[in-house]
């Protein structure tokens, strides 16, 4: 009697735990159901595996449901696992897709002459803070000198006497590379914990006060946590369109030489004005087509 | 006539049966053999490339305490590879686990062999198998909203820390070694129980003087593999520890664990580089230090072995 009860009690707990996983673990998602539409226009088929980033997988399970939508013979699969595992893959064969948050030039390791660049979005990431913090601005180079450990108490740059607790994401995270990339100027950000995702990051940062991190916009909306305004300049998707909010990056899908069949056809419909203007905007990244500038891999921009 | 003999020259079909069984048992075993050499060879090769491949010394990298690898010193033209932070963080945190979950453990084993077995059974093993089955994302879970925030409040910084590690891992080996201990105490030949109540012990006497006694092997054994576990777990830690690669100033600073570095890392390197390569080491030393706590459960065994 009492061993059945805690084996149902004990049943209930692992299920809830096992549900509780499975929500956390984004990584290996994977997307396979291949929705008969009535609309089969195309008679494409084949297979398509993308992996890699954590940041462009949400979007590209999305843009893969409604891809194989309108081509039931084509299966999609999307999967995390970082970008330095999506863009090995991808060099290796293993992959049709590599997906990165950075240019296959800035990751070391990777020949990125044999990898044929495909842009499919833009993410802007914003410097967030616990909201018990009364800053509400920060110059770039306060902000520099908060990450590279030079600053390290609010009162120094107009806010209440408290300590600053710095959280970084991994060393090698895409967000990070794009975050210290725009801000850091080459120096090396200071020692600290660090976290790997931005579910995480926001999580921490809205428990622990006086804490600074940065996170993509999709993750900005949430309770305990402020974005800050840097040199005046608020992020917003309008400002990250004319480069007046500087911290953006592309999400990029990298393909062995070019793409082609299934995997071409897929690429071309991320960059419909369609997907762009709709499914993009929906799940909080920017769309290429509202872009008024271009970014290459040595960070020059250029007006459109 | 011809028949018999035939019958009698043929195998058997229980002889084939046999055959048979012995093929299924021994292709299960190599199959297992192959896959921890195989592992062993594929994280040895990989670890050691660090060294060999990459050129980095093994002192720096045992014994720096700058740990960031895609970062080159300007000085010395080496990548920042000191591994040193996260090798006393493991440790600490695996000793502190153990010391503190030790006592509760053999608390609670005594309790349920000796002092009230059918209680302690009914209660206790239910309580004790359902801890067990809790998957290591719950215990971290619950570091992070609970431990977390009560360390900061009472010790202030920002709670994750060693200290917060060392609490979530209590929890997760307390039911490996209290169950061990419990099947080491059973264990215990009921007649020295018998003798060391007839010559007029107590029974807290004869628990601390003979019974554990008897059963210290069994107990170190136990000990060591909560250790172990400790050592291995890499979710629950990392999400309380803070994952900052700086020596533990205090039990309350953020640090690292080498499980810790690697679950973070891992997905962020490209294989064949240098920062996928020393990340590699990591797991090699992860590997050997398991094979030690193996080494050392089996010493214990063999020394100690009730006569």
């Amino acid at each position: 009697m009492n061993k059945t009860v805690v084996g149902v009690i004990g049943g209930v707990v692992v299920i809830a735990a096992g549900v509780a996983l499975y929500a956390n673990s984004n990584k290996s998602t994977t997307k396979q159901d291949t929705q008969k539409a009535a609309s089969s226009s195309s008679n494409l088929s084949g297979k398509v595996l993308a992996l890699g980033s954590t940041a462009l997988q949400p979007l590209a399970e999305q843009v893969a449901t409604s891809f194989q939508q309108k081509n039931p013979g084509v299966t999609v699969t999307v999967q995390g696992g970082g970008s330095g595992a999506g863009l090995s893959q991808v060099a290796s064969g293993s992959a049709q897709i590599g997906n990165s948050d950075v240019f296959a030039e800035e990751k070391s390791g990777v020949d990125a002459s044999k990898l044929q660049d495909h842009k499919v979005a833009v993410v802007g990431i914003a410097p967030v803070v616990n909201s018990d913090v009364q800053v509400s601005n920060l110059s770039k180079t306060q902000l520099r000198d908060i990450f590279t450990g030079k600053i390290t108490n609010w009162k120094d740059v107009g806010g209440k006497d408290e300590k600053i607790v710095v959280i970084n994401r991994a060393t090698g995270s895409g967000t990070r590379a794009v975050f210290e990339k725009n801000v850091l100027d080459g120096q090396n950000a200071v020692q600290a914990t660090e976290q790997d995702s931005n579910g995480t990051v926001q999580k921490i940062v809205s428990t622990t006060p006086g804490a600074i991190s940065y996170l993509a916009f999709a993750y900005l909306d949430a309770s305990g946590i402020k974005a800050l305004n840097v040199d005046k300049v608020t992020p917003d998707t309008k400002n990250v369109e004319d480069n007046a909010w500087p911290i953006w990056a592309y999400e990029h899908m990298y393909t062995k030489g070019d793409a082609t069949g299934a995997t071409k056809a897929f690429l071309d419909y991320f960059t419909t004005k369609d997907v762009q203007k709709t499914l993009v905007p929906k799940l909080g990244y920017i769309g290429l087509t509202d872009m008024k500038v271009t970014r290459d891999a040595s960070g020059k921009v250029t007006k459109n | 006539m011809d028949n018999i003999t035939q019958k009698l020259m043929q195998k058997s079909e229980s002889t084939k049966k046999d055959a048979m069984g012995r093929a299924i048992s021994l292709s299960a075993l190599a199959l297992i053999v192959i896959v921890v050499i195989s592992i062993f060879a594929f994280v040895m090769s990989r670890g050691l490339a660090t060294f060999f491949h990459d050129g980095v010394s093994v002192k720096d990298f045992l014994f720096g305490t700058t740990w960031n690898p895609s970062v080159v010193d300007p000085h010395t033209k080496q990548p920042y590879i000191g591994a040193l932070p996260m090798i006393v963080g493991s440790f600490l945190v695996t000793f502190l686990a153990a010391i503190v979950a030790t006592p509760f453990a053999i608390g609670t084993s005594l309790f349920m062999t000796e002092i009230a077995q059918k209680r302690g059974t009914k209660i206790m093993q239910p309580v004790i198998e359902l801890l067990v089955g809790i998957p290591s994302v719950v215990y971290g879970f619950i570091g992070l909203t609970v431990v977390v925030p009560f360390i900061r409040s009472v010790f202030g910084g920002s709670g994750f820390g060693i200290l917060s590690g060392t609490i979530v891992l209590f929890v997760m080996i307390l039911p490996t070694i209290t169950s061990m201990t419990v099947d080491t105490l059973k264990s215990v030949p009921r007649h020295y129980r018998e003798s060391a109540l007839a010559i007029g012990a107590t029974r807290w006497q004869m628990i601390y003087k003979v019974i554990l006694r008897a059963a210290t092997p069994g107990i170190l054994t136990a000990i060591v593999f909560g250790m172990a576990r400790a050592f291995g777990e890499a979710l629950a830690v990392q999400m309380v520890i803070g994952n900052a690669a700086l020596m533990p100033q205090n039990l309350i600073s953020p640090s690292s664990t080498l499980t810790s570095v690697l679950t973070m890392g891992i997905g962020n390197t490209v294989m064949g580089s240098l920062q996928n390569d020393v990340l590699w080491t990591l797991a090699m030393i992860l590997l050997l230090m398991s094979l030690v706590f193996n080494l050392i459960v089996r010493a214990i065994g063999r020394r100690g072995e009730l006569k």
